[in-house]
């Protein structure tokens, strides 16, 4: 799809904090309220605009800590349809969060998001390898999150102003 | 001591006025929580690439001293940097020197032309240091006020009325801190002709022209008939978010860079050789994020601009920089009463123009070179103050709404 200028400029500045009013998005566009608007509701209709989501570091809450695991999964294509049914039927359960079809070793690349470890065995031996097509997984859970959506976990002191108050 | 240390101090340093941002840096510093409009550097950390060369570079040992002009290496890149970005082309090994900031550069650019009582017009509201450095150096500063009614940039005329029999350059900023405004190509080519005609020199501060928003930089050394009348100062402070490194450089024909390297050998040596090669990087790869930075600063212009305008406080679009320079006259209050009742009352520090010489009074610089969340907070409690001032009555309906 090809969008004008005004569109990318406000696409750059709400992927970047969504959280700006309608009014500030405007002056830094420099266009209307009503451009910024429309503009938004046509990239959102277009699903060029996805969702809002909010980036949670659970690890920091006591209690809600959670288990995460990566998945490998090989799958034998099927005729006429390939890898997309079967993908398709994985991406409807609700512990997924992420899917996608890779070069290389294996096809698809899966993210779990479970309570506990013993929640995403179970995910794993009951519900995704049983799927017809499915060949073989290899679970890898993850330790920490150091990066996640080009946002750093750990880097407190990178965002800190170490500015004077007042300088030339 | 039998006469006192006064006795014993050079008179030149002894007039010399301590800068007024400082004194309002110790009044800010202070207190505490306070949202700074007042920092003349970018918010944003060195790219990680440059940090990343620099330690692979002490790493690897590169400890010593380099060539006083600086890396042959660094000075090969800023060769190609300045005929790549701003069609200027110099000669790496004997017209560029690679120095402790641009304002060293500045240092050796006015004690390398100037003999006692040589006049250098600066263009204000202008940078604190142009006139000590030029008092230091022997000349005699001459201030040429510039106004909002042209965007804050020197007219021809302004120059031509100036210049006196003693005049022997002029220092130019573009763009410009601290108004932002920013010289286009063709008022460039206007003020060529008048130093052409009146055999003057250009020290060119060109360290904000990697932050120019609408047009492209121009130098004036790609003027024809300038290159060989200027000395091109530039550096990695502003562009690269590299303030703290104290790198910058110099390129000038060689009879000018021989004199000042002279100087340079006697009191400097040269740059610290691992910062050098961290420059390199800066200028080899990292030219996605100073875009983006750019891309940042310009958002950030536009609301803070429009913002203020919105506010009652008349403020020009500036064409570079991080700075916006509002008019305060409104108020009624004098730019450093503005600014320290601003700072007591909201606990919101900018500068107050004056600083930057007498037609910077009646307005204050304020640096958008911080968060948009920062922005917000910052200006609602300037809308709040201005209020408390009575300005705004006939700007009620259009108030400006942040979080």
């Amino acid at each position: 799809m090809q969008l004008s200028k005004e569109e990318i400029e406000i696409l750059k500045i709400i992927e970047e904090n969504h959280k700006l009013p309608i009014e500030s998005i405007a002056l830094m566009a420099m266009c209307s309220e009503d451009a910024v608007s429309a503009a938004i509701q046509k990239l959102e209709q277009a699903k060029i605009i996805m969702s809002y989501p909010t980036l949670i570091d659970w690890s920091k809450v006591e209690g809600q800590e959670g288990v995460i695991a990566m998945i490998d999964v090989k799958v034998t294509p099927k005729r006429g349809v390939g890898f997309n049914e079967v993908a398709e039927r994985i991406s409807r359960f609700p512990e997924v969060s992420s899917l996608y079809l890779m070069s290389g070793a294996y096809d698809l690349s899966i993210t779990i998001e479970g309570k506990t470890m013993n929640q995403i065995a179970q995910f794993v031996s009951e519900k995704l390898s049983t799927i017809e097509n499915v060949v073989s997984t290899t679970t890898h859970f993850m330790l920490k999150k150091y990066k996640h959506d080009g946002v750093n976990f750990n880097s407190g002191n990178e965002d800190k102003d170490r500015r004077m108050v007042v300088s030339p | 001591m039998k006469h006192g240390y006064e006795h014993y101090l050079s008179q030149t340093a002894k007039e010399l006025q301590p800068s007024g941002i400082r004194k309002f840096f110790d009044l800010a510093a202070s207190m505490d929580d306070v949202i700074s409009l007042g920092v003349g550097e970018p918010d944003f950390v060195t790219p990680w690439s440059i940090r990343e060369a620099t330690i692979l570079s002490l790493e690897q040992g590169f400890t010593s001293y380099t060539a006083n002009a600086g890396l042959l290496e660094l000075r090969e890149e800023i060769t190609y940097y300045l005929k790549n970005r701003f069609g200027v082309q110099y000669n790496p090994s004997n017209q560029i020197t690679v120095t402790i900031g641009a304002s060293q550069a500045i240092d050796l650019a006015f004690r390398a032309i100037l003999n006692q009582g040589d006049e250098v017009l600066i263009v204000e509201p202008a940078f604190v240091s142009y006139a000590p450095l030029v008092a230091i150096a022997g000349g005699t500063p001459v201030a040429v006020s510039t106004s909002p009614a042209n965007g804050f940039n020197v007219t021809p005329e302004q120059i031509e009325a100036a210049i006196t029999e003693k005049t022997k350059a002029i220092l130019l900023c573009s763009p410009n801190n601290p108004t932002g405004s920013m010289l286009t190509k063709n008022e460039l080519i206007e003020i060529a002709a008048v130093i052409k005609k009146h055999d003057l020199l250009v020290v060119s501060d060109e360290i904000y022209a990697e932050l120019s928003y609408d047009e492209d930089f121009c130098s004036v050394a790609a003027i024809d008939g300038m290159y060989e009348r200027t000395i091109l100062i530039n550096g990695f402070s502003k562009g690269f978010a590299m303030t703290g490194w104290r790198l910058g450089f110099l390129a000038a024909p060689t009879e000018f860079v021989e004199v000042m390297l002279k100087i340079y050998q006697y009191t400097t040596m040269c740059a610290p050789n691992m910062l050098q090669r961290g420059a390199i990087e800066a200028l080899r790869n990292t030219y996605p994020e100073v875009e983006s930075m750019r891309n940042s600063y310009r958002r950030r212009r536009n609301y803070v601009v429009q913002t203020l305008n919105q506010m009652g406080l008349d403020c020009h679009v500036p064409g570079g920089a991080f700075y916006v320079f509002p008019s305060i006259r409104a108020t009624g209050l004098s730019s450093e009463q503005f600014a320290e009742e601003l700072l007591m009352k909201e606990k919101v520090a900018v500068v107050p123009g004056h600083v930057f010489g007498e037609s910077g009074e009646g307005y204050i610089r304020c640096s958008y070179a911080t968060s948009m969340a920062q922005l917000q907070e910052a200006l609602k409690r300037m809308q709040r103050f201005i209020e408390s001032k009575g300005v705004l009555a006939e700007h009620q309906s259009e108030k400006v709404k942040t979080h």
